[in-house]
């Protein structure tokens, strides 16, 4: 049997469910495709599950420093299983939302894998071996991307792991090795050094979280290492020894090698999409370095496939596929005013301790693009509100174009950063310039008197430093 | 809740202007449709409206404040069965509608790249649709410093929203830049035309002092930006008006009881219109990097009027008989003097007429009104000694200058225009066939 849709959507992660729902509010009949779950990784297996397991951590972190705030608690301890089950249990919560959101919006959910089987055309063999065949005018591919592996750095479940093995460890590892200090192998550190791992974290580059500004990097690395950790920078992992129980790995630091020996380690070096076994070759789909190749409406070049999300390539964040999604969906519609996505206002946000947060250009990159730039900074310890919650650590950091005002970027470290960003985003979609940050009243007492602060100093005004 | 009343925006590219006048004050009752306020543009004084019943509560913008944007509250009323007196200002009075209110503040010093008034026929897409220029903080300042015009620009992004890769577009010689050297002195030089106070007065002279006007302050910004951006050259042609003359009495004989009074201009203006459709070369408009032919001969006519000049326009004149342009020539100058001209009276235009033959001018050289690529001068017809086959002999002759934007139209094609002109004019029968 087949059936006829207006748009079939194949994945039903942050990128594919809010196209299916959007496709369904612009009148659209339209059925998602999940061979898993609903929510996708975003949902089940990276960030919201992940943020349960650090709040956690940083509950326990406040427990443990409860005297600074003249509080008397007696014995502190964890219970690793319970921490994993309360993050299973928020991630459970969620993903019977989208269930929800989908039946509201009137889009029915299929279970199972789908592939192309010609134009227009997709077939989904569901895990009771029954194929359905799909007939869709539009056909949206959101099938998302896994942990990238390299031959010497596999994962197997026990003693390396990827992201998904780490969210429901099978021990607590007394010593961990990280690889990679991108977002996702920096959260994970932070969570494991916060419940007393030793962490070493091995990064190819020159320093942590290399996408972010170099201050912020330098800031946050000082901080990790403050806390524990050993970081490792200009170094990789040459080869993983297993033992029964443990595993030797033998990193090389600009040239000089050195084994290390730990009880688990996490490969977090990149994500690559998931483009295998869909059939795109067939209908002539190209892919480029494990990712479909769009243009900036997610058109993939075929008439009626689409593209959105980390399939579709970097950055590979859940709010980028969403947005896509939409983008995509109304372009379908040809509603009026869609406009792409502007990539250079996408945040990335990291929960680590202390978190980071960003938008637009990093200095050095603006510099790399022919700005003159103006550059503003102000630090944690400058703001009342910081201080009185006991988070004297951070700072924010503006990049503004000197002939222009233009907001070029903005880059934060510290607490709750992560909840700020998107001032600075809204700024720069609205292409606001200094004079309207400047003119803007921040309320008091609150950390985000030090974007305000931020971007007075960029132009020789801050108050309070 | 009262009604609020905004400063409207009465022509496409107004932005702010006088509040001229309130014909109603606190504590009167108005009903829809009763004028309540007279506002002047750099062009015209024109009503206000109001759309709906109640009294009027507050007037927040005293008669005479000059440079109000468009969107700004100046006044309110009290509904029906709301008291007057309970009616309270807005605290975010000043925003409303997110008026540019105080970004033109912070230019107020600065002369506006844009002529306000601008009578160009080129489009201004970003407006068009409503009454004030959309565009982001960043975008403007790009525009302004760049001497970008951004009524000329299309926005692209939410609602038409001019965004910075629209500035950057248009600067990259995109889809603004035609019509930003349309508005001359968009990148030109002379950005700063009219200096308020480039001289004080002479103190030891008894002098008194007067406010400019809107439409002083345009007409000094226009010209000054004519004169100093568009490379003028000048044609003087002499014709014979006799049988013009004689003809016109024939005809207006004939016309007496249809209350038609053909003038000597209507004739200029005919005469004008068919030579611009002989030699469309001449009905031209210069846009930086191409040029504009227009296929319909509208003629702006120069109307002195107290304290300046207009030029409202006699559309497709060259489709238009004598009794027509002469009626239509009348209603505009009636509705000029009386500063009841709508914008779209005086908007456009592809040549104009300048005539100074009333107060008995010989000739004289007139200032092309930009973005047209011509204006033709006319002196007074009078009796002057011709030589005609080989005698001297006595004829009614007219002096026509001609000024030429050299950029769009060169010597031979204005002496041909002229050529043509003439023709019509010492031929009037001509203008019939």
């Amino acid at each position: 049997m087949s059936e006829s849709f207006d748009l079939v959507v194949v994945g039903g992660g942050p990128g594919g469910y809010v196209a299916a729902i959007r496709g369904a509010q612009l009148g659209m009949k339209v059925v998602c495709v999940e061979r898993e779950h609903l929510g996708g990784i975003c949902l089940n297996w990276g960030c919201i599950p992940t943020k349960a397991l650090l709040r956690s951590a940083e509950v326990l972190h406040l427990a443990k420093h409860a005297a600074d705030f003249g509080l008397k608690i007696g014995q502190i301890d964890y219970d690793l299983e319970a921490i994993v089950k309360r993050s299973r249990g928020v991630a459970a919560q969620m993903n019977g939302g989208i269930k929800m959101l989908l039946k509201k919006n009137k889009v029915p959910h299929i279970e199972g894998e789908a592939k192309i089987s010609g134009k227009g055309k997709v077939s989904v063999k569901g895990a009771d071996g029954k194929t359905t065949e799909l007939v869709g005018k539009d056909i949206i591919l959101a099938t998302g991307a896994r942990a990238r592996e390299l031959p010497h750095l596999k994962a197997d479940g026990e003693l390396v792991w990827t992201y998904k093995h780490a969210l429901a460890p099978n021990t607590m590892p007394k010593k961990l090795l990280v690889i990679g200090s991108g977002a996702i192998g920096i959260e994970f550190a932070s969570f494991f050094n916060e419940l007393g791992s030793d962490v070493t974290v091995v990064e190819m580059m020159d320093r942590v979280l290399p996408v972010e500004d170099a201050d912020i990097s330098k800031f946050a690395e000082k901080s990790f290492k403050k806390q524990g950790m050993t970081i490792k920078t200009n170094a990789s992992v040459t080869e993983l020894k297993k033992g029964k129980s443990d595993v030797t790995c033998v990193v090389e630091t600009k040239g000089k090698k050195e084994e290390i020996t730990v009880d688990r380690v996490i490969v977090a070096i990149g994500i690559t999409g998931n483009v295998e076994n869909l059939g795109l070759e067939d209908v002539g789909i190209k892919v480029d370095r494990g990712h479909i190749v769009t243009d900036e409406w997610g058109q993939t070049g075929v008439p009626g496939f689409w593209a959105i999300g980390d399939v579709a390539g970097a950055p590979w964040l859940a709010h980028k596929a969403s947005h896509e999604g939409i983008v995509a969906v109304e372009k379908i519609k040809g509603v009026k005013g869609v406009h792409p996505m502007d990539k250079g206002n996408i945040p990335g946000c990291t929960y680590c301790r202390p978190q980071v947060a960003s938008v637009g250009l990093t200095e050095a990159k603006a510099k790399d693009a022919g700005y003159d730039v103006r550059v503003g900074n102000f630090p944690f310890i400058g703001n009342g509100k910081a201080v009185a919650l006991g988070e004297p650590e951070g700072m924010v950091k503006t990049v503004f174009d000197k002939k222009t005002g233009e907001l070029l970027g903005a880059h934060m470290v510290g607490a709750e950063v992560t909840e700020m960003i998107q001032g600075y985003v809204v700024a720069r979609t609205l292409e606001s310039t200094e004079a309207e940050l400047m003119h803007t009243v921040f309320p008091h007492p609150t950390l985000s008197e030090m974007m305000h602060e931020s971007v007075l100093d960029a132009y020789s005004k801050a108050i309070h430093f | 809740m009262a009604i609020e009343i905004f400063m409207p925006a009465l022509s496409p590219t107004m932005e702010k202007g006088t509040l001229a006048k309130w014909l109603v004050k606190e504590g009167d009752k108005v009903e829809s449709g009763d004028v309540i306020a007279e506002i002047e543009t750099d062009k015209a004084t024109m009503e206000v409206e109001s759309i709906d019943d109640g009294t009027v509560a507050k007037i927040l913008v005293a008669e005479g404040t000059d440079d109000v944007p468009v969107g700004k509250l100046i006044a309110l009323l009290a509904e029906e069965g709301e008291d007057a007196k309970d009616v309270e200002v807005p605290s975010d009075e000043p925003k409303k509608e997110a008026t540019p209110a105080p970004e033109a503040k912070e230019e107020a010093p600065a002369p506006e790249a844009k002529p306000a008034a601008s009578p160009a026929p080129a489009p201004t897409p970003a407006s068009a649709s409503g009454d004030r220029i959309k565009a982001s903080p960043l975008a403007k300042r790009i525009a302004k410093q760049e001497g970008l015009d951004l009524a000329a620009v299309t926005g692209s992004g939410p609602h038409g929203r001019i965004v910075k890769r629209d500035v950057e577009a248009a600067l990259e010689g995109g889809t603004a830049k035609a019509a930003a050297a349309a508005s001359a002195p968009a990148s030109a030089p002379a950005a700063a035309p009219v200096s308020a106070t480039e001289y004080g007065p002479h103190d030891d002279i008894p002098y008194r002092e007067e406010r400019l006007s809107n439409m002083r302050k345009t007409i000094a910004k226009r010209l000054t930006e004519s004169k100093t951006t568009v490379p003028h050259f000048y044609l003087t042609i002499d014709c014979e008006m006799d049988k013009l003359m004689a003809q016109r009495k024939d005809l207006n004989a004939k016309l007496a009881d249809s209350g038609v009074k053909l003038s000597v201009n209507d004739f200029i203006i005919r005469a004008v219109a068919l030579a611009l459709k002989k030699v469309p070369a001449a009905n031209v408009q210069y846009a930086g990097d191409k040029m504009y032919w227009y296929e319909r001969a509208d003629i702006s006519v120069a109307v002195a009027i107290d304290g300046g000049l207009v030029t409202p326009v006699v559309r497709g004149a060259d489709n238009m008989g004598l009794a027509e342009i002469s009626s239509t020539v009348k209603d505009l100058a009636t509705r000029a003097r009386d500063g009841k001209l709508m914008p779209e009276d005086y908007a456009g235009g592809t040549f104009s007429i300048s005539n100074l033959g009333m107060y008995g001018i010989k000739e004289f050289g007139a200032v092309i009104n930009p973005p047209q690529g011509g204006i033709l001068a006319i002196g007074a017809g009078e009796q002057r000694p011709v030589v005609k086959d080989g005698a001297l002999a006595v004829a009614t002759v007219m002096s026509c200058t001609m000024s030429c934007d050299h950029r769009a139209i060169d010597g031979a094609v204005g002496a041909e225009f002229l050529a043509a002109f003439k023709g019509y004019i010492e031929d009037p029968i001509t203008m019939l066939l």
